[in-house]
């Protein structure tokens, strides 16, 4: 008898009072109105837990700790129940062939009924010895469970873009998901770790609902997604002040004026930390006065330094930016104009004396 | 193509002709508008990439990015709209009005005359031809260094004023929805948007140089031309 997911909460030793609170808290934080509530508890009280495969290809584990702290109520319990993670081989207690032959199990059992969560990327070069599972390698593992799966959650900047493991010049050829995969729904969850509750934000949807969250065109969840943190920074009227920190010391720092000179990714980076926040909400980088460094976008390793507002070229092969290309330019093409201008005015001049009496 | 029309224009109409009317009031117009929204993208476009210094107070007392960005997105509309009414002119306008947006690449003589106009720029060739239109050189500059540009400025602008904008707005429908994902992230594309104001910068200092130059050394008129709209011929050889 598979349990649902509240008897499983339940028999962990969560009140009912927990499970509606973090029922309403689920809602907000998917940004539900009150009336799906009950819903969201109906679904949780009567469907069969789904099992969830995570796999762990290139990556570091900070999508696992960030999951595991999730700040609502049942963090360390309930999300943890509320899927069925029946394969996780960095937090499992089984190892071994024991492990290995769970993924064989709910691959049968649950054919076409279970999501995949992969964190970390495979690599491809070096026939993928960069990172072996079980003996094989990681990209081995992946396409075999990923082959009966419902869909894919790619957890991270690792499985989503790649991440440090892929940033130039990416020596193991480390790959995202969906550029291995093609046959399967892939949702991204970037963010170097994502928010934990915007991981089990996404799970908790997907399983109430039963179909994936709406993706923007670079398959993101639209809920968590859709804005930039600049547009929900609290420093963001200082911004339009042009009120800037232009030193971590200076007295701007000090009243927490805008970070935008000092590099601030915020404006160029879609995530949900400007509004809801990490350790339960405690906080994000910009509070804490340090500009965002994207690490939720795509390649933002390689796209110059974390402290620059106008940043780094890397096409140019030397230290430059937009500026610098362009001041050089400038420079180049003034100086050749203020010389032709020069030759052409000794020309103008020399024909003017050579044909005296003509109009010019 | 145009210039050898242009040619035979002149010569058929022979000494008797020594001004064309080339720029209509739609075209002329628009070049000077064009200049002006320029010329505040720009300089506004600089100061939202490196911001001027702190303004002391609350920051409820100040709006200054905010104006800033604000004169750059009204400059960026009417950048936006003229182009729009430009590209209809070339429908409905003389022949000259669509210069700018075709090039005749396949046309043999247009390929002398552009090297015919790189001889005389370098100082080859010891007179300069007349054309009522665009020099097939000029022409050239037009369609690559700023028309290109112009409209590599408008998609990569509207894309991330619709970042702001956000899903549902016109823009993010139209710009940013695709021009976001095909660079990859929002940075590149502010980086390359940033380019795009330096390769505009250039084009502003040839296009000016070159107009001035024209216009002393050449045997037509070239910055009265787009006041007037008249080509005024300086003598009245072929």
């Amino acid at each position: 008898m598979v349990e649902t997911f509240y008897e499983v909460m339940r028999r962990q030793g969560i009140t009912r009072r927990s499970f509606l609170k973090y029922c309403s808290l689920t809602a907000a934080s998917l940004g539900l109105g009150p009336a799906f509530v009950p819903k969201i508890a109906h679904a949780m009280e009567t469907k069969p837990r789904t099992p969830v495969l995570w796999l762990h290809g290139l990556e570091c584990t900070c999508c696992s700790e960030s999951f595991i702290r999730s700040g609502h109520p049942l963090a360390k319990d309930a999300v943890l129940s509320m899927i069925s993670l029946d394969y996780d081989d960095t937090i499992m207690t089984a190892a071994g062939h024991q492990a290995e032959a769970i993924l064989d199990e709910v691959m049968t059992k649950y054919k076409g009924n279970y999501i995949l969560a992969v964190e970390g990327n495979p690599p491809l070069n070096q026939d993928g010895m960069s990172c072996i599972i079980g003996g094989k390698p990681f990209l081995e593992q992946l396409k075999h469970v990923a082959k009966d799966c419902k869909a894919i959650i790619s957890w991270g900047s690792c499985a989503s873009w790649g991440c440090v493991q892929a940033a130039k010049p990416n020596p193991t050829q480390a790959t995202p998901i969906h550029k291995v995969i093609f046959d399967k729904p892939i949702i991204k969850v970037p963010g170097c770790p994502p928010i934990a509750e915007v991981m089990t934000g996404v799970i908790t949807y997907m399983l109430t609902f039963d179909r994936l969250p709406e993706l923007d065109r670079q398959g993101r969840p639209k809920m968590f997604y859709g804005q930039r943190i600049h547009d929900k920074c609290y420093r963001r009227p200082h911004f339009d002040a042009g009120q800037f920190a232009e030193a971590w010391d200076d007295e701007g720092s000090r009243k927490g004026y805008c970070l935008y000179k000092m590099g601030c990714k915020g404006p160029t980076t879609y995530n949900a930390c400007s509004t809801v926040r990490w350790n339960g909400g405690v906080s994000f980088p910009i509070q804490s006065g340090h500009g965002c460094i994207g690490c939720s976008e795509d390649g933002f390793w390689d796209k110059g330094g974390f402290y620059d507002r106008v940043t780094g070229i890397q096409q140019f092969g030397v230290e430059a930016n937009a500026d610098k290309v362009g001041g050089a330019a400038l420079g180049v093409v003034g100086a050749a104009v203020a010389a032709h201008a020069a030759v052409s005015a000794i020309k103008q001049t020399q024909q003017s004396r050579n044909k005296p009496g003509q109009d010019e | 193509m145009l210039s050898a029309q242009d040619m035979q224009e002149a010569a058929a109409h022979g000494r008797a002709v020594k001004a064309v009317y080339v720029y209509e009031a739609p075209v002329r117009l628009w070049h000077w508008v064009n200049a002006l929204a320029i010329t505040v993208l720009a300089i506004t476009g600089w100061f939202i990439a490196s911001p001027l210094p702190s303004l002391p107070g609350e920051a409820s007392d100040h709006f200054l990015m905010g104006y800033i960005r604000f004169a750059h997105f009204s400059a960026g509309y009417i950048l936006l709209i003229g182009f729009l009414g430009r590209v209809y002119w070339a429908f409905v306008g003389n022949p000259h009005a669509r210069q700018m947006f075709v090039l005749p690449l396949t046309n043999a003589t247009w390929w002398r005359e552009v090297l015919f106009e790189l001889r005389w720029y370098l100082f080859l060739e010891p007179d300069p031809k007349k054309y009522v239109g665009h020099n097939p050189l000029a022409q050239l500059a037009m369609f690559t260094l700023f028309l290109t540009t112009a409209v590599f400025m408008m998609v990569t602008g509207f894309a991330l004023y619709g970042e702001g904008a956000q899903a549902g707005s016109w823009s993010h429908t139209l710009f940013t929805s695709w021009v976001i994902p095909l660079f990859g992230q929002s940075q590149d594309v502010h980086t390359w948007h940033h380019i795009g104001l330096w390769v505009i910068v250039l084009f502003a200092l040839i296009h000016i140089y070159a107009a001035l130059r024209e216009d002393i050394m050449s045997r037509q008129s070239l910055v009265s031309t787009m006041l007037s709209g008249w080509r005024m011929f300086k003598d009245d050889k072929p």
